[in-house]
């Protein structure tokens, strides 16, 4: 008779192993079965903690152009990206910007505290350089020192005049975290002053090509230099960080280049913003900025974890003295509830912030509240006198349609708190949105479904079980 | 059990507790936080364990204030034992970066004052955010409206359901927000982004637990047809009573869990939902059955009718 309740187990148990495996792991990697070498799935799934939990500053910025100014969607996306870059030569790991259309920008630096020298790097102008590298191209995203403006790196005070640079390609300076004990200092042959224009055209073979025009007294840098340079390379290079290596095919003349690769339209647009934008497309202004110190954070994930393990607690001891065997079960549920809930938060992934937590809190409340409607009503059944799996059945059907509404209400909301997160970088009520919205869903599953398979499983393994005793009347 | 017999006393429950936060609200106004009004929060640690007077500080601030940045009469609260937060007008980084060296200077008894918590906000995004805010609450208010008026469409006046369920919500919206302002004027507490979260909670919550009453309603409306309005409803209510007060129980557990043991940055944002949850199972209970029940039978006719006119009929 419960066959169809049995078929359940195929989804839970292997969907529990996968939550503990995922809860208990910080780096999630699946040999690729085909190619040894490769792998299927290398994932780090290690837990996020928002700023308010591990301390950093949140900026965030808007255009500061007038208020009835449009800005078109690209535009903030290019800010965002060369924002991005820049960010990401200051050394700091995992920055995260986020574009919050129509005219704002979040920016989250962890673990920095210092909002002047942050804010001070994110306004200062782009620079972008034509770069001699010699006969060994550099890759994308290397963060190079040239002899353009080395002010900032006032160690380096040798001149190296237009000459091919040391080719030693071991001496490629390591990427912002270590720097090598004598980084090669290479040329800047021209900057992106220098440029008119910059056009994405078709190529003749097919894909996209981007052709550039220097102005006059640059043009004749450029072609002396492209000239004694051929089969050589060349970087373009914004904010010291390479965004392409290009090879040098012959001397170009009159100023009109054209870099050849196999673009697709859009990376060729992007790149042709990068080059027209070494400085910003929009004008930017700090609206508003936190800084949490990391003490602060440590202390309140602490007592937050605690104060969450001993609100569970609490109601597990209460499910199971109220409703007995039913709500016994309903633990069970509840901890599945928690390890998925956990699992997705590592996989989406969710950043964790203290109201996320409370959204948790709050879900984990709505997954009990559906178990205590749907117990009551089985209650009520028995007490009219059915059988104990008519009353199982019942119960289930009956607490169903106000399960399925109230839960949507509160969907419902957290779709519109969600947006409304979005819209203003508020990610306080965001985090509260998204957490109680994945509670909600998992909820309806755990609730419905792995309590009564469990249920159904114990009544047929223990006949004992069914004594009216253990259902609380 | 009769509670729909004594539904004008649930009512006057409510009034007791959402007049005085009305006139509360317009005496004092609802204390608004940086993140509505704009301006700097600094949150300081001094290490020694000895932060300033209150006073002390509110003199260093207002000697650093200057024409351009005004920064004078700040808000100083001691937090904890060894820290103090500060709030004033918008400065930038460049004066915080003084006034924590001064503050180290002065009162740091040579020892580190570490910044806890900085934050920033332009006046014009505070605004905005309560604007937006106040357009969101509306715009769940509908949807929610339409959703339940479509859930319930299979009993008569569906609207009504709907209707209901946002007048209870609004009932813990006020209760919330007038109670944030009695404490508020008291305690000093403001209302933050915090408080805006737990007050969408507070909605989310109220819908949820009037709906599950007025499921019951729904379906022994169909079962039940001879029996009278009022009797249904009270029967719907007394069903689901188990249910309401265990959900309410478990929901209280956690949240309590959470003002004893967690940490104080989230403390009344806790206190906040507390209150309203409470109020979020009674106006679902005592207030929106009640006001169907008034509905239905168009009391309002009788409300304004002198008592002695009514006895004689």
């Amino acid at each position: 008779m419960n066959r169809r309740q049995y078929n359940w187990l195929i989804l839970i148990i292997p969907l529990i192993a996968l939550a503990i495996w995922v809860d208990v792991s910080k780096q999630i990697t699946i040999p690729n079965p085909f190619n040894p070498q490769t792998n299927l799935i290398d994932r780090n799934v290690q837990t996020r903690l928002g700023l308010d939990l591990r301390g950093g500053l949140q900026v965030l910025l808007e255009a500061d152009l007038s208020a009835d100014a449009t800005i078109s969607s690209d535009d903030l996306n290019v800010t965002r990206q060369i924002l991005e870059s820049r960010a990401n030569a200051l050394g700091v790991s995992e920055v995260v910007m986020q574009v919050a259309p129509p005219r704002r920008i979040v920016a989250e630096f962890p673990g920095l505290q210092d909002p002047e020298q942050v804010i001070a790097s994110l306004q200062q102008t782009g620079l972008l350089e034509f770069v001699d590298i010699g006969s060994t191209p550099v890759t994308e995203g290397t963060i190079i020192q040239t002899d353009f403006g080395t002010s900032s790196t006032s160690t380096t005070t040798t001149e190296t005049p237009t000459t091919t640079p040391t080719t030693d390609s071991s001496a490629t300076p390591a990427p912002t975290a270590t720097p090598a004990a004598t980084p090669t200092i290479y040329h800047t042959v021209l900057t992106g002053a220098a440029l008119s224009a910059v056009n994405v055209q078709a190529a003749q073979l097919g894909g996209f090509d981007i052709a550039t025009t220097f102005k006059s007294e640059a043009a004749t840098i450029f072609a002396d230099y492209t000239g004694s340079h051929v089969n050589q390379y060349m970087a373009i290079v914004l904010d010291k960080r390479v965004i392409s290596s290009l090879i040098i095919k012959q001397k170009i003349p009159n100023g009109q280049g054209i870099i050849q690769g196999k673009f697709t339209q859009d990376s060729a647009n992007a790149l042709a913003i990068q080059l027209r934008y070494g400085s910003l497309p929009i004008p930017i202004k700090v609206v508003q900025s936190r800084s949490v110190g990391p003490t602060l954070g440590e202390e309140s994930v602490r007592r937050s974890v605690i104060a969450g393990i001993i609100g569970l607690l609490v109601v597990v001891i209460f499910m199971g003295l109220y409703y007995r065997l039913p709500g016994l079960i309903a633990d069970v549920a509840l901890v599945t509830f928690a390890l998925i809930c956990l699992m997705l938060y590592k996989l989406i992934p969710v950043v964790l912030t203290l109201s996320g937590i409370a959204g948790f809190i709050l879900s984990i409340g709505m997954a009990v509240d559906a178990n205590i409607l749907i117990f009551e009503r089985l209650k009520e059944e028995l007490r009219a006198g059915r059988t104990l799996r008519q009353a199982i059945d019942l119960g289930w059907k009956r607490a169903w349609p106000s399960i399925r509404d109230s839960n949507f209400s509160t969907l419902i909301t957290c779709v519109i708190l969600f947006w409304f997160g979005n819209a203003f970088g508020a990610s306080v009520v965001k985090g509260f949105a998204l957490t109680l919205a994945l509670g909600v869903g998992v909820s309806l599953f755990t609730a419905i479904i792995v309590t009564r398979t469990f249920l159904h499983l114990v009544l047929d393994t223990i006949k004992s079980a069914e004594h009216p005793r253990w259902f609380g009347i | 059990m009769n509670i729909i017999k004594f539904r004008y006393i649930y009512f006057g429950i409510s009034l007791l507790i959402i007049v005085p936060g009305i006139i509360a609200l317009i005496l004092w106004g609802l204390p608004l936080g940086i993140d509505f009004t704009g301006g700097s929060l600094l949150e300081v640690q001094f290490a020694s364990g000895q932060p300033p007077a209150i006073a002390d500080v509110a003199a260093l601030y207002n000697e650093m204030s200057t024409s351009q940045i005004n920064i004078s009469n700040p808000v100083v609260q001691p937090v904890g034992t060894d820290s103090l937060s500060i709030r004033s007008k918008e400065m930038n980084d460049a004066l915080k970066s003084q006034i924590v060296a001064a503050l180290k200077d002065r009162f740091g008894g040579g020892q580190d004052v570490i910044i806890m918590n900085f934050t920033q906000v332009s006046a014009v995004i505070g605004q905005e955010i309560a604007i937006r805010a106040a357009g969101a609450v509306a715009l769940a208010a509908l949807a929610i409206l339409l959703y339940i008026t479509y859930a319930f469409r299979g009993v008569q006046h569906a609207f009504r359901y709907g209707t209901a369920a946002i007048i209870a919500m609004l009932h813990d919206v006020l209760v919330v927000v007038g109670v944030e302002a009695i404490i508020g004027h008291f305690l000093g507490w403001q209302a933050d982004s915090l408080f805006l979260t737990a007050l969408l909670t507070v909605i989310g919550f109220s819908v949820h637990d009037t709906i599950v009453v007025f499921d019951r309603i729904r379906e022994n409306s169909n079962i039940y047809r001879r029996v009278g309005y009022e009797t249904v409803v009270n029967h719907s209510i007394v069903q689901t009573l188990d249910r309401s007060i265990n959900t309410q129980l478990t929901v209280m557990l956690t949240l309590l869990a959470l003002a004893l043991f967690g940490g104080t940055s989230i403390r009344h944002f806790v206190i906040i939902l507390i209150i309203g949850i409470f109020s979020g199972t009674y106006s679902s209970i005592f207030n929106a059955p009640p006001i169907l029940t008034v509905w239905e039978n168009k009391e309002w006719h009788t409300w304004f009718r002198r008592k002695s006119e009514t006895e004689i009929i």
